[in-house]
C-alpha cells in the first residue's frame, strides 16, 4: 500500500508495525507528531503498549532502557536538545547493551535557539553506543525503522539504534511511501527474544560496581559487537531488499563506478547531492555520490575513492566538519565543505558550486570562507 | 477620527524590534507580561539590577521580549540559571518567568530544591494545563479527564497542585490568579517582588490553540467567563485544598505570607564568619 506522509507520521506508523511494548515519550519540537500519533494508536487500542507520559527526555530513555531489561521491545523519538539531555542515558543503554530503537529528529543546538535541521545533535552522541542510521527520504525511514528492531535484537549485536533524519526537510514534508502488510513485517521482525531479564522467578542484579578488567571486557565486546553490526546491517538490508524490494547496506552508491570524483553526504543532504551529480553529469562530469547510511558503526572500508568530497551539515570546534575527520587520513583527496548549519537551505546548485571549488582546490565554509 | 499612539507608557520595558509576538490570540501571557511590566513601573525596581530568566515554551519569550538583562535558558534549568545569578550577584533582583511544563516537569527538582533553600528570587509561572509550544501534549499540570494529544481519550494522571507543592517546598510566599484578575495579580506580583526570599506566583491562563479547543473552551474569551464564573477568592487557606479540576472552581487569593531566612543571607554570612 502507498501512504503519501510526512516522516513523523511514517516513522510512528514504523514503530507502531515494530509492535513494541513500552513507549515513552516527551514532547520536542520538530520530532512531536511522532509520539503524539502514537498516542493515538495506542488509546484507540490499534498499538497493544504501554505509553509513558514522562516528565523529560531523561527519564524517556530511563524507562525504554529498563522497560527493555524486562525483554520488551521499546521505542521513544525525540531531537536536538532532547536527545542531549539523554546523553547519559544513552550511554547506559549501549553499556548495558538493550537493543532501544528510537527516532531522532535532526535540529540544531542552542543557543541561539533554533528548530531546522543540522546534524551535531546525533553526531554528538558518536560514542555512546548506539547503531546510527541517517535517512534521506521517509521511505527510508520507514524501512530503518523496521531494520533497526532486527538488527538491534540480533544475539550477536544486541545495541541500541537510532534513526536519524532532517528536521522539517525530511519530518514535515509529505512523501508517498510502500508500506508493506502488517503480517509482511512480522515475518521479517518476529518477537524480540533477549538472551536475559530482569525475572522475579530467578532474581539478578543489574548495573552493579566492576572492577576494571571486567569493565575492560565489557567496553571489548561492545566493541566486536559494533564491529560485526557492519555484516549484520548489510545482511538484513539484504534480506530486506529481497522481501520488499529496497535493499540496504552501510552506504549508498550513487553513479560512482567511472567517478573521478566522489560527493560523500548523508541524511537530507544527500538526496539533494543526486540532483546535482545528475546535473553535472549532464554537463560531462564525471562525478558520484556515496551516501552515508550509517554512521556508527562507521564503513571506512566503504570510503576508499580516490577524490573525495566531503559535505558536513555538522562542525566539531576545533577540528571542523566530523564526517571529514572521520574519513580525513585514508590516503584519499579529500576536501571538505562545511554547510547548511543551522537549517540554512543547500540546494543541488550550491552542491554543483561545491564540486567545481573542489577541482580548483578549494574547501572550507560554503559559501562564507572557502579558500 | 483617527487615533495613533505613538508611544506607550511601558514602551520602555519592551524590546520593541522583538514585537509583535509569537503568542496566539486569546493567548493570556499577554496580560499576564502586562501585569507584570505595570509592578515593575509601581515597584520603581531598579531595571539596572532586575534580571529576568526563562525557560523553554511559550512562557519562555517572555524573557527576549522584556528589556532588560534577561536569559533564555534551556529547557527546565530557569531556576538553576537564576539561582546562579543571584549568588554571583546578591544585589540583583532575580525573577523567573515560566510555563508550567518547564517550571515542574522536566525542572520540577530545581523548584523544590530553590524553594526548599528559600533562595531570594520571585519565581511567575503562567498555567495553561499543557505544552502549549509543542502543540499542547499532556503536562504535569493537566487535569484529570483533560484532553490533549497525547491523553485524546482524557488524562488519567493526577496533575500537581502547583501552589501546595511550592508551599509544602518551603516558599515563603504564594499566590494563585487568573489571567482576568489583573488588579489582583499586579498587586500580587508587587508584594512577591518585595518579597524576601523565594515568592511564588502561579497565574491559570488560556491556551486556546493547544488546550481550550479539545477541552470545550475554543476561545480565550469563553475561558475567561469561565474564570469569572468560577473563580473563588480564598485568601490565607491551606493550599491543599486549592486543586483544580475540569469544570470545578478555580481557589485564588494569597495562600501564604510568611518569613523565613534566605539562602544567599546565610551563605554570605558564613562566608564573612570563616573569613575572620
Amino acid at each position: 500500500m502507498i501512504i503519501v506522509d510526512t516522516a513523523n507520521h511514517i516513522a510512528a506508523l514504523a514503530a507502531k508495525m515494530a509492535k513494541p511494548h513500552v513507549i515513552a515519550a516527551y514532547p520536542i519540537t520538530p520530532q512531536t507528531t511522532i509520539v503524539e500519533r502514537l498516542a493515538e494508536y495506542v488509546e484507540k487500542g490499534e498499538l497493544n503498549a504501554e505509553y509513558i507520559r514522562v516528565e523529560s527526555e531523561h527519564s524517556a530513555m530511563a524507562a525504554c532502557i529498563a522497560a527493555a531489561a524486562t525483554g520488551a521491545r521499546t521505542f521513544t523519538a525525540t531531537s536536538s536538545h532532547g536527545l542531549l539531555l539523554m546523553h547519559e542515558m544513552l550511554h547506559w543503554a549501549g553499556l548495558a547493551r538493550l537493543p532501544v530503537v528510537m527516532v531522532n529528529v535532526n535540529r540544531a543546538i542552542g543557543p541561539g535557539w533554533n528548530i531546522w535541521s543540522d546534524l551535531n545533535d546525533s553526531l554528538a552522541q558518536r560514542d555512546t553506543g548506539w547503531i546510527q542510521f541517517y535517512a534521506s527520504s521517509n521511505q527510508e525511514v520507514f524501512d530503518s525503522v523496521i531494520q533497526a528492531y532486527k538488527i538491534a535484537e540480533n544475539e550477536e549485536i544486541l545495541l541500541p539504534a537510532m534513526v536519524s533524519y532532517d528536521g522539517f526537510i525530511l519530518s514535515h514534508t509529505s512523501m508517498p511511501v510502500e508500506v508493506p502488510e502488517q503480517s509482511k513485517i512480522d515475518e521479517f521482525l518476529p518477537d524480540f527474544k533477549p538472551g536475559w531479564i530482569l525475572d522475579v522467578e530467578n532474581p539478578i542484579t543489574h548495573g552493579n560496581i566492576v572492577p576494571p578488567e571486567p569493565y575492560m571486557e565489557i567496553r571489548y565486546s561492545m566493541q566486536k559487537a559494533m564491529e560485526k553490526a557492519k555484516k549484520v546491517i548489510e545482511e538484513i538490508g539484504e534480506e530486506y531488499g529481497k522481501k520488499f524490494g529496497r535493499e540496504y547496506g552501510l552506504v549508498e552508491e550513487y553513479r560512482c563506478e567511472d567517478a573521478d570524483y566522489v560527493i560523500v553526504a548523508m541524511a537530507a543532504m544527500a538526496a539533494e547531492a543526486k540532483v546535482a551529480v545528475d546535473e553535472l553529469r549532464q554537463k560531462g562530469e564525471k562525478v558520484g555520490l556515496l551516501k552515508l547510511r550509517t554512521f556508527r558503526p562507521f564503513p571506512h572500508e566503504r570510503l576508499k575513492h580516490d577524490k573525495m568530497i566531503v559535505i558536513d551539515r555538522d562542525i566539531c570546534p576545533g577540528l571542523g566538519g566530523i564526517v571529514y575527520n572521520e574519513i580525513k587520513g585514508n590516503g584519499s583527496e579529500i576536501y571538505g565543505f562545511i554547510a547548511g548549519l543551522g537549517g540554512v537551505d543547500v540546494s543541488y546548485k550550491d552542491i554543483e558550486r561545491m564540486y567545481e571549488l573542489a577541482k580548483e582546490g578549494k574547501e572550507g565554509w560554503y559559501p562564507t570562507e572557502v579558500k | 477620527m483617527e487615533i495613533e499612539a505613538k508611544s506607550h507608557p511601558l514602551d520602555r520595558y519592551l524590546r520593541a524590534e522583538r514585537i509583535p509576538h509569537i503568542w496566539c490570540p486569546g493567548c493570556g501571557l499577554g496580560t499576564v507580561l502586562n501585569c507584570f511590566l505595570h509592578a515593575l513601573e509601581e515597584t520603581n525596581i531598579n531595571l539596572k539590577n532586575l534580571a529576568v530568566v526563562s525557560g523553554i515554551g511559550c512562557t519562555g519569550r517572555v524573557a527576549g521580549y522584556i528589556n532588560v538583562d534577561s536569559y533564555h535558558t534551556t529547557h527546565g534549568r530557569a531556576i538553576p540559571f537564576a539561582t546562579g545569578l543571584k549568588l554571583a550577584n546578591p544585589k540583583l533582583k532575580v525573577v523567573v518567568f515560566s510555563g508550567d511544563g518547564d517550571l515542574f516537569a522536566i525542572g520540577g527538582n530545581h523548584f523544590i530544591h530553590a524553594a526548599r533553600r528559600n533562595i531570594d528570587m520571585t519565581v511567575i509561572c503562567v498555567n495553561n494545563y499543557n505544552y502549549g509550544m509543542t502543540g499542547g501534549q499532556l503536562g504535569p499540570t493537566t487535569p484529570l479527564e483533560a484532553r490533549t494529544t497525547t491523553a485524546p481519550y482524557g488524562n488519567i494522571e493526577h496533575p500537581f497542585n502547583l501552589c501546595h507543592v511550592a508551599a509544602a517546598s518551603g516558599a515563603v510566599y504564594v499566590a494563585r490568579w487568573t489571567s482576568l484578575h489583573v488588579r489582583r495579580l499586579k498587586e500580587s506580583m508587587k508584594e512577591a517582588l518585595n518579597k524576601k526570599g523565594f515568592s511564588f506566583v502561579e497565574i491559570i491562563a488560556p491556551c486556546p490553540t493547544a488546550f481550550g479547543r479539545r477541552n470545550k473552551e475554543p476561545t480565550g474569551l469563553e475561558t475567561l467567563k469561565y474564570y469569572k464564573e468560577h473563580s473563588v477568592i480564598k485568601h490565607g487557606i491551606d493550599p491543599a485544598e486549592a486543586d483544580i479540576e475540569m469544570g470545578g472552581d478555580i481557589i485564588v487569593g494569597k495562600f501564604v505570607d510568611i518569613e523565613k531566612p534566605t539562602f544567599d543571607e546565610a551563605v554570605h554570612e558564613l562566608i564573612k564568619k570563616a573569613r575572620k
